[in-house]
């Protein structure tokens, strides 16, 4: 990585330089004041750097080296699916056939673009085994909300108003309770048992009448299926409530079960997850969301469809929970994910979900001998290993993930789920070879072992990187959101 | 099977599935109930190559119509602008796009730096104290300063012009149903919020008015008198702002705003079918901790020097749960990169040019149409956005338009019956005086 610290780049501005060239102006110059009210007329200069083309380029190189992506290195960030993002993609998103189409183009000059979505629909239904999808929900928590919005819709229209609770396992990830607050939903926790999957005791406890979902990542964010999930699907049917199946990892179970047929009612993908978006420094992303039949007809307008040979906007939706994004959803990523699927094919799919539960099983059993692992049986594509007994040693988990850093990697998730002791969540993916995973293995038998015999080297560990430990507590203190100009 | 994204070989399966202790990988799939197993596979469209599928894909692509190839007129939000040719080989580095939100921040300074640069500009530009990462986009951006108004304010009832984009005021709707806040629109007169009407409307439980800035006719709005009126009932005034306007508007910080949002898309992203663009958050001081998203904040690591981080998460919902201001979780990181780096590209200088150039152009568009005899409606006060009667159903007007090569404006009798056969027109600095001429010809020979 570059070790000089790259200046901001206001602090590069000098008077003068230009990094624009605009097309000329060919028409009559014009006084704006004739055209706009004076106090509309800005009279303060915006501060925009004035920085020429090679420092803009050079300073945004610079910054790029300051930054870890997949391409740079592992990335075993657990729940994240930071798998490969095809170069393929890229280019597809960049023919101007698709990049420089206007949304509100009459539908018969955007025929190509429509004939991608549908047919996505089409695999998505088929992948995920929900009838109907929709592909306008901008991001994964987008996609939360917009079903649980339809899940509402649903029992309103059925004059089931006193639905007013979602359920949510204790592992759940943080976006499941907050989009339920958003969609106007009181949160009920369920705690997980012994061999941490959901308390079925505890669920029965607290369904009832006033359930209007339950919300489920399977496998869970332990790396682990919830193999009572037919029961669980009885349990909140039994009592009118409806199961939300939350996508995020989807890439433990592609042909091998879907969620349709394990009785989910509404499910969401984060496409930049499984289906290589990619993930872009923080997004954008899409979070597509399938449906049974019965919450169809609640889905968000307009719907992408196919009538005799052509693609239409359908408008005509006449419970529609309405628009919960301008224009179809994030397009430029789900085409990416429907050039992906359509690299894959139903084999290379069926593949990667074996890939990615092979290399997490084999990780998994090759640093159990060095680290608590709370649960033992067979992982999906991720596990959960607890630092606790590193912790007693006076090395915390995020010393540990620190000192990955000085390895070249990307460390796991930790401290969550929450129901982990000083967690370590590792999701390999299918994309990383043998001796990639071996590499990491033994930096992690390193790790520990440097726990036991010098663990300063880890309690003040990055020791290579570009900065070491920031201060969080004084950037929340006295916040500085943005530079200023000194005076 | 062997793939190009799969490294694995079979001796190293063989190896793996070894220490693992487990004879085959369907083993590691046994806890999946007999009763829920998907056997066999997707009903899917099989594999192709890469160069099979660049070609069915290239010929999907190509029957879409695009503004590389015609001249666009069509805005309503999005907006074909000058795009720096450097924003895409930026945006292309893979240690950008590849990596994931910056939670540590010792390898990911340079998304910290850009991310804390790009808020900085939003501040410049809008003139408010305090931008986020970025939102999904101007729409729901503009969802959530209602949501976060009404939290504010503990009131329940939004006012939303009628001007402001009928996609954004749909949007602000669902958002508002999902916490059953009361949503009103405001009417409009000759284009623009109708200032007596709000006044009407207006009372204590009003958590906020809602205006745009351009509004969706392209008029620009006074609104420091709306701010007033707003303030005076102690609700909080939200602008969404077109941002690269704001080159040459007086920013809506300096008009009373509360909070301003919009969308980036105008800098350096591309249309896209609509999407990925570019939501962004901007507030008032007093309002900090309420703002949803990530915010970047600078401090120093343990020898002082000075770096960046993700702060005050105590607001997000990866910390909060339920009790988070918002449940957004990813942004538009790479779509704010690509705005950050066009912002730059314009700079100082540019940005003021740029958007000269637009009001300078739409000058000469609406009096093209004037002297052809083209009825131009509402006010002089636009930014790149007037309203053309066309004399008849804009479906056919363009129709005639795209035989010449030019996407014509948006068909505003699909918002509002009384204003059929008008059509949006949005003349951005990319058009030429010859394609602008082009323009009225056409519409002229569709006429004659």
């Amino acid at each position: 990585m570059h070790n000089e610290n790259q200046p901001l780049i206001f602090e590069m501005s000098k008077a003068g330089r230009v990094g624009y060239s605009l097309p000329e102006l060919d028409v009559p110059e014009v006084d704006v004041a004739s055209i706009l009210p004076q106090p509309l007329i800005r009279q303060v200069d915006v501060e925009l750097p004035e920085v020429a083309e090679l420092d803009i380029m050079r300073h945004y190189t610079a910054l790029s080296r300051r930054n870890h992506g997949v391409d740079s290195g592992f990335y075993p960030l657990g729940s994240c699916t930071m798998k490969y993002n095809p170069k393929i993609n890229e280019a597809v998103a960049r023919f101007p056939g698709f990049a420089r189409v206007h949304p509100l183009q009459d539908e018969s000059t955007v025929q190509g673009a429509l004939e991608v979505a549908y047919d996505l629909q089409e695999h998505l239904a088929e992948i995920t085994g929900m009838p109907a999808v929709t592909l306008q929900p901008a991001a994964g928590a987008h996609g939360e909300w917009t079903a649980l919005m339809m899940i509402r819709a649903f029992h309103e229209a059925n004059g089931d108003t006193e639905r007013t609770k979602v359920l949510v396992p204790d592992s759940a990830h943080g976006t499941n309770p907050a989009s339920a607050t958003v969609a106007g939903f009181d949160t009920v926790t369920v705690k997980s048992n012994d061999n941490g999957l959901v308390d079925l005791e505890d669920l029965r406890s607290k369904v009832g009448s006033d359930t209007a979902a339950l919300m489920l990542t399977n496998p869970n964010t332990l790396g682990l299926f919830e193999e009572d999930i037919l029961e669980m699907a009885e349990i909140v049917h039994g009592v009118g409530g409806k199961l939300y199946y939350d996508g995020a990892n989807l890439n433990a179970v592609m042909s091998k079960a879907r969620p349709g047929d394990m009785g989910f009612d509404a499910v969401h993908l984060n496409l930049h997850k499984t289906f290589t978006g990619p993930h872009g420094g923080g997004g954008p992303g899409s979070g597509p969301v399938g449906v049974t039949e019965e919450l169809a007809a609640f889905m968000p307008k307009p719907i992408i469809a196919k009538k005799e040979d052509r693609y239409v906007l359908d408008y005509d939706v006449p419970q529609s929970i309405g628009r919960v994004k301008p224009y179809y959803g994030n397009f430029g990523i789900y085409l990416r994910a429907y050039t992906y699927i359509r690299t894959m094919g139903p084999d290379g799919l069926k593949a990667v979900t074996e890939y990615a539960v092979l290399n997490a099983n084999y990780m998994m059993r090759r640093l159990e001998p060095y680290f608590d692992l709370p649960y033992t049986q067979h992982c999906k594509h991720e596990f959960v290993l607890s630092g606790r007994r590193q912790k007693k040693l006076g090395v915390r988990t995020l010393d540990m993930a620190k000192r990955l850093l000085d390895f070249g990697y990307h460390p796991p998730t930790i401290y969550f789920p929450l129901n982990v002791e000083e967690g370590m969540m590792i999701e390999p993916t299918e994309t990383e070879s043998k001796e990639t995973l071996d590499a990491f293995i033994e930096a992690m038998i390193q790790i520990a072992k440097e726990v036991e015999e010098n663990p300063e080297i880890v309690q003040e560990a990055p020791h290579t990187t570009v900065i070491g430990r920031l201060d969080e507590t004084k950037a929340a203190r006295k916040p500085v959101l943005r530079y200023t100009k000194e005076a | 099977m062997k793939h190009r994204y799969l490294p694995m070989t079979e001796q190293d399966q063989k190896d793996m599935l070894n220490v693992i202790g487990v004879s085959s990988i369907e083993e590691l799939f046994s806890a999946i109930p007999e009763k829920v197993r998907f056997t066999g596979e997707y009903n899917i469209k099989q594999a192709k190559s890469e160069t099979s599928l660049l070609k069915e894909l290239s010929r999907l692509a190509a029957k879409n119509v695009n503004a590389q190839d015609y001249a666009s007129f069509l805005g309503a939000g999005v907006y074909d602008h000058y795009k720096p040719i450097i924003v895409d080989h930026v945006i292309s580095r893979s240690e950008f796009y590849t990596a994931y939100t910056p939670y540590q921040p010792e390898i990911s300074q340079g998304e910290l730096q850009a991310i804390f640069e790009f808020q900085t500009m939003i501040c410049e530009l809008t003139g408010m104290d305090v931008a986020n990462s970025s939102m999904y986009d101007g729409g729901t951006s503009l969802a959530e300063a209602g949501t976060l108004a009404a939290g504010y304010t503990r009131r329940k009832k939004l006012l939303v012009s009628s001007t402001v984009h009928p996609e954004s005021q749909a949007v602000v709707q669902s958002y508002a149903n999902g916490q059953s806040i009361e949503t009103v629109t405001i009417p409009n007169t000759d284009g623009v919020t109708d200032i007596e009407k709000l006044t009407e409307l207006i009372d204590d439980q009003t958590a906020a008015v809602l205006v745009q800035y351009p509004n969706f006719y392209g008029q620009v709005e006074d609104l420091q008198k709306m701010s007033e009126i707003a303030h005076a009932n102690g609700a909080l005034f939200v602008v969404s702002a077109n941002p690269l306007a704001l080159g040459v508007l007086t920013p809506p910080g300096a008009l009373g705003a509360d909070i301003t949002v919009g969308d980036a898309q105008p800098f350096g992203i591309a249309e896209s079918f609509g999407g990925p663009h570019c939501g962004y958050f901007a507030v008032s001081k007093k309002l900090m901790r309420k703002v949803p998203g990530r915010l970047v904040g600078e401090t120093t690591d343990d020898q002082g020097r000075r770096g960046y981080v993700l702060t005050l998460q105590a607001r997000e919902q990866h910390i909060r749960r339920d009790k988070a201001t918002s449940n957004i979780c990813s942004n538009q990181a790479l779509t704010a990169l690509a705005a950050s780096v066009a912002m730059t590209a314009l700079g100082k200088k540019g940005i003021k040019e740029i958007a000269y150039q637009n009001i300078a152009k739409t000058a000469y568009a609406r009096q093209a149409f004037e002297q052809a005899g083209f009825k131009v409606k509402f006010g002089p006060a636009h930014f790149n956005e007037i309203v053309i009667d066309c004399k008849a159903p804009i479906k056919e007007v363009n129709k005639h338009l795209l035989g010449s090569g030019i996407i014509g404006g948006y068909d505003l009798g699909l918002v509002d019956e009384k204003l059929a056969n008008h059509a949006l027109i949005a003349v951005t600095e990319q058009r030429t005086k010859e394609e602008i001429d082009a323009l009225v010809q056409e519409l002229e020979a569709f006429h004659a």
